[in-house]
């Protein structure tokens, strides 16, 4: 119980945080939808197009978005030295990690929820066919974006250039999860549902986060403490 | 007796550089350990590795039987660094109610309130921290470290670059611990506030223990004295 309400006090602080100044995601928002304008008016595809590549350029914006905010993620302790004061907190390194995946989860996918209407609009696709197993899938690989992204954050914390090495470290682990959720976005955007033939990507992609999340949580307590 | 804090054969590396070496020092409880030395002599280094941020190369680090790492330990162990530990984006109380959540005190609120008002902060508790002046700033720094009642305190460089009601506020604080038996383990600069407080002292130099003893009378009069004595000159 204890655990749980740690990983509540960390994660509601890293929210109140982020949301009083608006600093990542106002950033990590603007990226998303400037990219989508950028690439609707190079290409001007027609709507079967779109279909096709929707899973590609969602994915693509969403995980280039979501590491900017990622980035921030440990980044902010380093103001004042707040990094020390929480290692040195009688919490596990495993509440700490959680409820900054937890924080960072909720604004990532606060930006994919925002973005995906304007993808609609910019693109005049009807994207709402299938709705809920889009956001099953949406929510998988945000989940196992942002715990790779959260530890990975951890990881480069205090490295001079952390801001290029989380995406350097980050994509190449992520390409699993990423291909899953293109294959299937562009199914799901195209009205098609998911079927046996398909089945097997949300298959991988819940085995991406379970296995990513355990080994996180297993390996966040030597990350934090070098 | 076991010792506070027991040091037992430190080494520890940056690469191939030894930052300590095999140093051994103990703080028995309710001493108070002033860790000196210039620049670089791995003070900060050894502060780091006892509150358990880093962990040593080789040798054993203990506080009270127990290593710096296990959450029993942390939830008695106070730490000042050279930043102040607070966030810029929560206000004074919510920086507050926020550790005081995280080391599981009883009355959050209430341990908040108290220490804004023993550290002169009560009027400004809603007041976000980016907004304080810098006394106001590491007074809460104070307020956040010994919020939990730490049985033991380290401290890097308390006093360093504080207004002179910071040093007040601090200086009676680290008082009212050493009258309660709390150890405290400090490195510092500033010899002479140090050595009022300190009853033990430890000179560092370029990574090993030149000295470590009881404080003296010698040292409180002559700051300068031990290193003098036991220092590269």
């Amino acid at each position: 119980m204890a655990f749980v309400r740690q990983v509540f006090v960390i994660m509601a602080k890293d929210l109140r945080a982020e949301l009083r100044t608006k600093e990542a995601i106002n950033a990590s928002l603007s990226f998303g939808v400037v990219v989508l304008l950028l690439f609707s008016f190079a290409f001007d595809p027609d709507e079967e197009t779109v279909k096709a590549i929707s899973g590609g350029l969602l994915w693509i914006v969403f995980a280039f978005a979501g590491t900017l905010l990622l980035n921030r993620s440990f980044a902010r302790e380093l103001n004042n030295d707040c990094l020390d004061a929480l290692i040195s907190a009688p919490i596990p390194g495993a509440a700490l990690f959680l409820g900054k995946a937890l924080a960072n989860f909720l604004l990532v996918l606060a930006v994919e929820l925002i973005a995906l209407p304007l993808f609609g609009i910019f693109y005049n696709v009807h994207w709402t066919k299938q709705f809920w197993p889009l956001m099953l899938v949406i929510v998988l690989t945000t989940w196992g974006m942002t715990v790779t992204g959260t530890i990975f954050s951890a990881l480069t914390v205090n490295i001079r250039l952390r801001e290029v090495m989380l995406p350097i470290l980050n994509f190449p682990i992520l390409i699993p999860a990423l291909l899953g959720a293109m294959q299937l976005t562009s199914i799901l955007v195209s009205g098609k549902p998911i079927t046996e033939d398909n089945e097997s990507w949300l298959k991988m992609l819940i085995g991406f986060d379970v296995m990513y999340t355990a080994v996180s949580l297993a390996l966040v307590e030597v990350v934090l403490v070098s | 007796m076991t010792p506070a804090v027991s040091v037992t054969d430190v080494w520890k590396f940056f690469g191939d550089y030894p930052a300590l070496k095999s140093v051994n020092l103990d703080a028995p409880a309710g001493a108070c350990l002033a860790l000196i030395g210039r620049n670089g002599a791995g003070k900060t280094t050894l502060l780091r590795t006892i509150a358990g941020f880093s962990r040593p190369g080789k040798g054993t680090i203990s506080i009270f039987g127990s290593g710096p790492r296990n959450a029993e330990t942390r939830r008695y162990m106070g730490y000042i660094g050279h930043g102040i530990s607070v966030y810029d984006e929560l206000s004074a109380f919510e920086n507050l109610t926020l550790y005081a959540k995280l080391y599981n005190l009883p009355n959050p609120g209430k341990s908040a309130l108290d220490w804004l008002e023993r550290t002169g902060l009560s009027r400004v508790k809603d007041g976000l921290v980016r907004e304080f002046s810098r006394g106001m700033r590491q007074r809460l720094a104070v307020a956040r470290a010994f919020l939990h009642e730490p049985k033991v305190l380290l401290l890097d460089e308390p006093f360093t670059a504080l207004d002179d009601r910071a040093i007040a506020v601090l200086q009676t604080v680290l008082r009212e611990a050493l009258a309660a038996g709390k150890t405290i383990v400090m490195s510092t600069h500033q010899l002479r506030e140090a050595l009022e407080l300190a009853t033990h002292v430890a000179l560092l130099n370029r990574g090993s223990v030149a000295f470590h003893g009881p404080c003296t009378p010698e040292m409180v009069s002559d700051p300068g004295w031990v290193y003098a004595r036991y220092g590269e000159g």
